[in-house]
């Protein structure tokens, strides 16, 4: 008997491709999801400190501001904006600049991985946790301080382009910070009085009108302010727009401003994002 | 088409700040071969493989690596090359095989990362997160990430810092395999012996130039240097000679003791002793 040996099956070597861009980008993402949520701190930072904020001032003010509304309904929505300026701007400024000091930058750097998915990366990171962060925050709003979610699609749509732009100009300018630092530890040194400063004058914490003219003015300049007017007119009873500095919520103004801002922004990150520490030349 | 070059250099020059890092390197790399870079800590190395890698602009000088200027490199060009930077990174909360399965996909024809984390001996690090790695574990993953491409051309900046002497024999082992299936790999290191054992040719870099270009056994005409005999007297005194011709030495010395020379050696300058004396010290 004769056994014909079969020829071992050709061992084909088909180089695995690499992920087209979307897929690079939602790869990235999905790492920078993933150590987000690993790092507690961050989570428990960038998640809580809203929720804790908004439980501590509705304890302590629960005065009226406005016919039919509460200052705990004007607090949640400089709180949303607050919360997304948390998570892009804080967070990226914070975190970028330890990552460029670990090397996770250069080491990135010297792949053939376009240099935009890293930031595309962040920008899902953020979006996914801006969304959740929010979603959270309304919730707790909704049922503990009579927060009425938008009734129109009209509102909803409002919110939606505000949040979106809000959050697009303090990616970019988070980004664009990050560079400032020298180190990983003087990241939150420069972006958190930055961040605080802005709260105060943008009408966070206090109610914006009551803040004198000159301080108005200053924030007026800064995207925070235009994204806490933006939400009031979502949120808040159209006749509180008589309120507002400018005798109504301006959302043109909000929309030019914020727009002014992403541009701002994109350009700093063009021209000043470094890869590397200095000390590394 | 220089193809037998991997990288060329000419007149390549860098300063910061008004001091030159880099003043004046000439460097050629054949395909295929390893080749080792050493110099003293500012002798300008790490600037010099940097510039090659595309991470530091030159001021002036041609640089050639795979056929490109890496200032403006050829669109497949940062996957044809592999990197292991100075120093460790560190991924933070991402595990060693996470960070190895994500560089990977940034390669069209990237290498299997559960064989290369095992190649590099982190199999039993692959869930660990890279932030508890150890020194030498985190220059493995660094390796790991810098081979996980199948480069042809592979940059290592001092990889064995950190090594406990068994990790650098391993490491060496993995680099004798990567130079055998036609990597070519530019190695910067301040261990001498591991010039001597992996490269094919040395270039010592002083003060921001190559000082001399030749093989481990050539370098500082290292082959002609006169050998040390040493021995003893039958008194126990140690005596020992320079020779040119160690050789006839030692057969007149076994005349003379009549058979088995006490305490016989004979010893040629090692490339560290040859390495320090470019370097200008003793």
């Amino acid at each position: 008997m004769s056994t014909t040996l079969k020829p071992a099956a050709p061992t084909t070597t088909t180089a695995p491709r690499r992920p087209g861009p979307l897929a690079l980008a939602a790869r990235q993402g999905r790492l920078e999801i993933r150590q987000f949520l690993r790092s507690r701190e961050s989570v428990v930072f960038t998640m809580g400190f809203p929720i804790i904020m908004i439980l501590i001032f509705a304890a302590i003010f629960d005065d009226e501001i406005g016919p039919g509304v509460s200052y705990t309904q004007y607090f949640i929505t400089g709180m949303i904006a607050t919360g997304l300026m948390t998570v892009s701007f804080q967070n990226l400024g914070i975190w970028i600049p330890i990552e460029r000091d670990r090397g996770v930058l250069k080491r990135l750097r010297g792949t053939p991985m376009p240099k935009w998915v890293y930031f595309a990366g962040k920008v899902i990171m953020v979006v996914a946790i801006g969304i959740a962060e929010t979603a959270l925050l309304l919730a707790v709003s909704v049922a503990l301080f009579d927060l009425e979610l938008p009734g129109t699609a009209a509102k909803w749509f409002t919110f939606a382009w505000v949040s979106v732009l809000g959050v697009t100009a303090c990616t970019l300018c988070g980004i664009a910070i990050s560079s400032l630092a020298r180190t990983a530890r003087s990241g939150s040194a420069v972006v958190t009085p930055v961040a605080l400063v802005l709260q105060f004058i943008s009408g966070v914490f206090f109610v914006f009108t009551s803040l004198p003219s000159w301080m108005q003015q200053v924030a007026a300049l800064f995207p925070l302010k235009w994204m806490c007017q933006g939400l009031r007119s979502v949120f808040l009873p159209d006749a509180f727009g008589t309120q507002e500095p400018g005798g109504s919520f301006e959302l043109g103004r909000v929309a030019l401003v914020l727009a002014a801002w992403c541009v701002i922004g994109l350009l700093l990150c063009l021209g000043t994002f470094r890869w590397t520490t200095r000390r590394d030349g | 088409m220089h193809d037998e070059l991997a990288i060329s250099v000419r007149g390549l020059r860098k300063s910061y700040g008004g001091n030159p890092a880099v003043a004046g390197v000439d460097l050629d790399v054949r395909r295929g071969e390893v080749f080792a870079l050493l110099g003293p800590n500012g002798a300008g190395k790490t600037t010099t493989v940097e510039i090659l890698e595309g991470y530091r602009q030159r001021d002036d000088g041609t640089v050639r690596v795979l056929g490109s200027d890496p200032a403006d490199p050829a669109p497949d060009w940062r996957s044809r090359v592999g990197i292991v930077l100075q120093g460790t990174g560190e991924f933070d909360e991402l595990t060693v095989a996470e960070v190895v399965h994500h560089f990977a996909g940034f390669y069209a024809g990237a290498d299997d990362p559960d064989k290369v984390i095992e190649r590099v001996g982190l199999a039993g690090k692959a869930r660990a997160r890279t932030h508890t790695l150890s020194g030498g574990q985190k220059r493995r993953l660094d390796v790991a990430l810098g081979i996980i491409g199948r480069p042809e051309l592979l940059f290592l900046d001092e990889p064995t810092t950190g090594f406990d002497p068994e990790a650098r024999r391993e490491f060496w082992e993995l680099i004798r395999d990567l130079s055998a299936a036609g990597t070519t790999i530019v190695l910067t290191t301040h261990y001498l012996d591991e010039a001597e054992t992996l490269a094919d040719r040395v270039g010592v870099i002083s003060s921001g130039r190559v000082i001399e270009v030749a093989t481990p056994a050539q370098l500082g005409n290292r082959q002609d240097a006169q050998a040390t005999v040493s021995w003893r007297t039958p008194d126990g005194t140690a005596q020992s000679a320079q020779s040119a011709t160690p050789t006839a030495l030692v057969a007149e010395l076994a005349a003379r003791f009549g058979g088995e020379v006490p305490g016989l050696t004979v010893t040629r300058p090692t490339l560290e002793d040859i390495y320090l004396r470019m370097i200008g010290h003793r």
